[in-house]
Parts: C-alpha cells; sequence; structure tokens
C-alpha cells in the first residue's frame, strides 16, 4: 500500500486531466475533433464490453455491434416521433420515454440478445463460434434494412431520425448550456455524459475481473471441461458472458442513438464489429487499461489520418493521389501485421495473455 | 463415516460408442473411506467408466447412485457439486493461471458469490474471497507445492503439476476423489509421496477412487481392487484375492496389453 500517495496523486492529474479534455481538444484541434474523442469513448465502452465475452470468457464474437445496433435502436423507437408512421392510431406521436427510463431497458433487451445468440452457440469454440456469431450479427442488421415493411418499425435503410437529446435532471444536451458560467457546448456535455459511463463501465469490468465469477470464466477461457469438473456451470457462466457483454454493448447503443440523433443500420455493418474486436486485440485482451488505448487509437487515429493526409498530398503533389480512406485500411491492416508480429499480446497484455504468449521458458525462482 | 451405505454404487452401467460396446454390465460400489482401485488392461474401459463416473459421458444404460442420490442425467458440474472430484490422464490444469488461482477455482461449487457480490463487494463477498485465498494456500501446502502460490501452473515441474490438480479437485470439498493415473509418468521417489498423500488425503476421511497402471501402487495402496477386461469386470475383492484371480492374470499375460 505504499504507492497510495503517489497513485493518488496521479489519479487525481487524471481526472483533471480529463475534465479538461474537451476544452483542450476544443482550443487545440476544433470542435469536430471534440465529437470524435466523444465517439473514442463510445467505442471504449463497446470495446470494453466485448472484452468480457473475448477476454475473458474466451468466446470470439464477431457480431458484437448487434448489441450495439438493439441498444441504439431500443432508443430511437422510443424516444421519437418515428413509431407514429408505424402505429399512428396508438401513437399518434410516437413514444417519448425519458432517456434514462430506456437506457436500462436497452441495457436488458440487448442481455436478451445476447443470450439468445450464446444458447444455440454452447458447443461452440474458436473458429466456429466466430462464423455463427458474424452471422448473427448480419442477420440483426439485415432485418432493421428490411423491417419497414410491412409494418414500418425501423425505417429501413434510411433510419430513424429526430431522437430524443438525452437530458440529465430536465437539461437536455443538445445545445449549450451555461453551467456556472462556463459555456459548454453540445459535445462538451456528452463528454461528461459518456465519460460517466465510462468510468462505471470499467469499474464494472475490474469487478468482475477480479470476483469468483471472472475466475470461472477464465477457467472456461483455459480448460471448459476442467472446468466443468470444478463445479462450474459453463452453460450458465458463458450464457453470463454473453449477456454482460452485450449489456454493456446495449447501453452504448441508447448513448450513440441520443448522442446522434439518427441511427441507421449502416452505422452496424461488420466492419464496425471487426473494429472493436480490433480495438479489444489491439490493446491487450482480457485488459482494461490495453482495451482502453485499443479503443482509443482505433478510434482517433483514422481521423487523424483522414485530417493530415489529404492536406499532406496537397502540399506534396499540388493535388489528392490516393484517396484518405482507402489508404486509411491499407496502413490499418499494415499496422495489425506489425503488431500481431512483434507484440502479439497486445500493446498492453494481460498477466495472462503475456503468459500465454511467452515462451515456455522455466523461471526459477529459489 | 458412520454411514454405512456405500458412497457410489454402479448397477449395470453400459456403454456404447458407435457399434463399439466400451462397457458392458459393470456394477461396483465403493465403500466411505476407502482407497478403491481400478485397473485393467489398455482399452479394458476404464477411463470409459471413469468418465462416467465423473459425468463427462452419460450412461448408455444402468444405474448411478452417490451418496444416496441417484443420477439420470449427471453433468460434470452436478456430479462436483454432489461431491465428486477428479483429477486427468493428461493434465488438464489452467496453464496460464498461477498456481494459487487454479485452487482458487477449485472452490467455485462451494461459494456462492455471483454478479451482484462482485460487483457490489459487500462484506460477505469480501469475506468469502478472504476464505477462498486462504484456503487456497492451505490445500497448496497440503499437497506439498513448495513454490511460490503467484507460480504459472505450466511453470512447475510435472510431479507439481500433478499434485495441483489434486489440490484443486481437494478445493471441491469432495466426498469421492477420483484419480485417473495420478502415478502416469511420475519416478519413484514421486510416486512414493504420492502414495503417502493418498494416504494421508484418506485419513482425513476423503475416499479415493484410483485408476492406475503401476499394478505395485494400486496393490500396496487399496484396500479393494476391481479388474476390468473388455469391458467388463472380471475380478473384484482385496489385492491379494485379486492378484490370485486366475482370469486376472490370463487378462494380463493372456489378453496382451501391458
Amino acid at each position: 500500500m505504499k504507492f497510495v500517495r503517489k497513485s493518488g496523486v496521479l489519479l487525481a492529474a487524471l481526472v483533471i486531466a480529463l475534465l479538461l479534455l474537451p476544452f483542450i481538444t476544443d482550443a487545440l484541434l476544433g470542435r469536430g475533433w471534440v465529437r470524435i474523442v466523444d465517439f473514442a469513448m463510445l467505442y471504449i465502452m463497446l470495446a470494453l464490453g466485448l472484452n468480457i465475452v473475448v477476454g475473458y470468457a474466451g468466446l470470439l464474437d464477431l457480431g458484437y455491434i448487434a448489441f450495439f445496433a438493439v441498444g441504439a435502436y431500443c432508443y430511437a423507437l422510443t424516444g421519437s416521433p418515428h413509431l407514429a408512421l408505424a402505429f399512428p392510431m396508438a401513437f399518434p406521436d410516437g413514444v417519448h420515454l425519458s432517456f434514462w427510463v430506456v437506457l436500462p431497458l436497452a441495457a436488458l433487451v440487448a442481455g436478451g440478445f445476447g443470450v439468445l445468440l450464446g444458447a444455440p452457440t454452447l458447443r461452440l469454440r474458436g473458429d466456429y463460434l466466430a462464423i455463427v456469431t458474424l452471422g448473427f450479427g448480419e442477420i440483426i442488421r439485415i432485418f432493421l434494412n428490411n423491417l419497414n415493411a410491412p409494418v414500418n418499425l425501423t425505417n429501413g435503410p434510411q433510419g430513424i431520425s429526430r431522437i430524443n437529446p438525452v437530458s440529465v435532471v430536465d437539461v437536455p444536451l443538445n445545445i449549450t448550456q451555461n453551467v456556472f458560467g462556463i459555456a459548454l457546448p453540445s459535445v462538451h456535455l456528452y463528454f461528461y455524459l459518456f465519460l460517466a459511463f465510462t468510468v462505471l463501465v470499467i469499474f464494472v469490468s475490474h469487478r468482475l475481473e477480479r470476483s469468483r465469477i471472472g475466475r470461472a470464466w477464465m477457467a472456461i477461457r483455459e480448460d471448459e471441461i476442467a472446468a466443468g469438473a470444478m463445479g462450474i456451470n459453463t452453460r450458465n457462466l458463458k450464457l453470463l458472458a454473453f449477456a454482460m457483454g452485450a449489456m454493456f454493448g446495449g447501453a452504448s447503443g441508447a448513448l450513440f442513438a441520443g448522442f446522434q440523433g439518427f441511427v441507421s443500420p449502416e452505422s452496424f455493418s461488420l466492419m464496425e464489429s471487426i473494429m472493436v474486436l480490433c480495438m479489444v486485440v489491439l490493446g491487450g485482451m482480457g485488459n482494461i487499461a490495453g482495451v482502453i488505448l485499443g479503443g482509443v487509437l482505433l478510434a482517433v487515429l483514422p481521423e487523424a489520418l483522414r485530417h493530415s493526409v489529404v492536406p499532406l498530398q496537397q502540399a506534396l503533389f499540388g493535388k489528392t493521389v490516393v484517396d484518405p480512406e482507402s489508404l486509411r485500411m491499407l496502413l490499418f491492416g499494415g499496422a495489425l501485421i506489425v503488431m500481431m508480429l512483434y507484440r502479439p499480446a497486445g500493446l498492453l497484455p494481460s498477466r495472462v495473455r503475456r503468459r500465454e504468449l511467452d515462451t515456455d521458458e522455466v523461471v526459477e525462482k529459489p | 463415516m458412520t454411514d454405512s451405505s456405500p458412497l457410489l454404487q454402479l448397477s449395470s452401467i453400459g456403454k456404447q460408442f458407435g457399434g463399439l460396446s466400451a462397457l458392458s454390465d459393470v456394477s461396483l460400489h465403493i465403500r466411505r473411506g476407502e482407497i478403491y482401485g481400478l485397473i485393467g488392461p489398455n482399452g479394458a474401459g476404464k477411463t470409459t467408466l471413469f468418465n462416467i463416473i465423473t459425468g463427462l459421458y452419460q450412461p448408455g444404460e444402468g444405474e448411478f447412485q452417490f451418496n444416496g442420490v441417484r443420477y439420470q442425467v449427471c453433468k460434470p458440474h452436478v456430479l462436483a457439486q454432489a461431491g465428486i472430484a477428479r483429477t486427468f490422464q493428461n493434465i488438464r490444469l489452467f496453464a496460464n493461471l498461477s498456481a494459487l488461482e487454479n485452487v482458487m477455482i477449485g472452490r467455485h461449487a462451494r461459494t456462492r458469490a455471483g454478479v451482484f457480490g462482485a460487483l457490489l463487494r459487500n462484506r460477505a463477498t469480501r469475506s468469502e474471497e478472504r476464505a477462498i485465498t486462504e484456503r487456497a494456500r492451505e490445500l497448496l501446502r497440503y499437497v506439498g507445492i513448495e513454490r511460490p502460490a503467484q507460480t504459472l501452473a505450466k511453470h512447475l515441474s510435472y510431479g507439481e503439476q500433478r499434485r495441483l490438480e489434486i489440490a484443486r479437485a481437494l478445493a471441491t470439498d469432495p466426498l469421492l476423489l477420483a484419480l485417473d493415473e495420478p502415478a502416469a509418468g511420475m519416478n519413484a521417489t514421486e510416486t512414493a509421496s504420492l502414495k503417502t498423500l493418498l494416504q494421508t488425503i484418506r485419513d482425513h476421511g476423503i475416499t479415493v477412487l484410483l485408476i492406475e497402471h503401476d499394478v505395485k501402487l494400486i496393490m500396496g495402496l487399496c484396500d479393494r481392487v476391481s479388474v476390468l477386461d473388455y469391458g467388463k469386470k472380471i475380478a473384484e475383492g482385496v489385492p491379494e484375492q485379486v492378484r490370485k484371480d486366475p482370469a486376472v492374470i490370463s487378462a494380463y499375460l493372456g489378453g496382451g496389453g501391458d
């Protein structure tokens, strides 16, 4: 406990830095970048949710974005005028539930979908599980794309717009608010909201990791048969991992819908699932700090690239030679290959992953 | 141990894999507090029977009764909670977790904290966690693992890994400890200390079921032995009697195997 004082100072510095982050970003890079930081926070939440499934329980899930979609559409349907189109008799003005009512519901519905995905895949592992989850993610997206007929539930590819903004104690976050004489633009307000949720998600992950449940998940990841022989109900715990991960995804989805004011199936493509999985793998599977780092890097770097490549090429060649979008994927793929070669356990590997991937030389301690 | 009913009772257990009959009409009972040995030539069905007892396979026919309760469909985790703990023939530790964590996971069956306990970390959960750690350390000492508890399971020596499996199984507070060839690959010294350990475990009131190739170990350790050959029980009794049984002699000498 000798670190307490030092870590206390570090923690205080971190808190202050995080609280000032939107202002610093705004001043240095402009308002658009605060929005990018907000998205990075959403990605961190998603990545931490997926980390429960992939990092702790060792279940490779390639359709994770589906739970994000479920959460987002939960709030889109219950916090916008849209349902007036589908059920004009029942809801002439649409449904306008408070975000704080929908949030737990969205998490629960997504958790239910998590169990729905988990139940038929209990016997699958590794690549087989990955294929099935991939299919599940696509099914959800295709449903969202096509459920505009016969009843217009999701408005199809056009998506649902005019979603109510999130309000905290009746203060809507979509317009600039004055707090103690400081003008806080909408993106700043959402930043603090997302920050609070991210802290909550980190706390939950951390507590779960060091618990009887977390140990049981790791036992399943290491050896499912041995885990069963220890009295671990592998079926229930795998379902629990799917449900917990999905709940994180659903909650972030609802936040996303409130923040954007608009959702469409296009936001929930397979590429997004892979992106979130990459955040987990790149940062360090099973390690909370690593996953956060992965989330920040993969959410911010492509944007940085987008903002720097075009001006750079203009300056060098006088015209845009390579489209930043295609360059992004090239660099991203290259970075992944380099990572897998030199840091296969991720940037900040968890204690366990580091051991898994290190050579089997015996560390003798007298 | 005042209860005189058998701890484990198998009646006419049979098991087929496809067309192959791995076990047929095997009946045996294990008394409380004894060390029971199961031997037989290679392919005799020892491991199949063992996997049925520990819930990894479901018996095709027959009846399975443990501690006075009949089990129809016996999942491994249900049987572990009922008090059957096992080790594996080819060690199945949680290789990338520490020795201590391995044993702590063994406490899963006897502890309760769920998601809310983990999140709130209330007083009950905290004291349960302390108890788990304490018991795990105690068991590591009990089986004689001297290395730091944080050593990874895969970095332990072979003999230590076998012992760690026993510690992990003991962590489930079993009534019956089932060991699948625990002496396989051990040298004479390691086997001798394993023998002492198993005797200590029995003296602490835990019934032991032992599958072994090492006939000398079985004969020196077990109170009763049964012999399987071609999926059938061909002999049962005290070691001296079984050793002289003509059917056993012919199975071992005439039937091939080892």
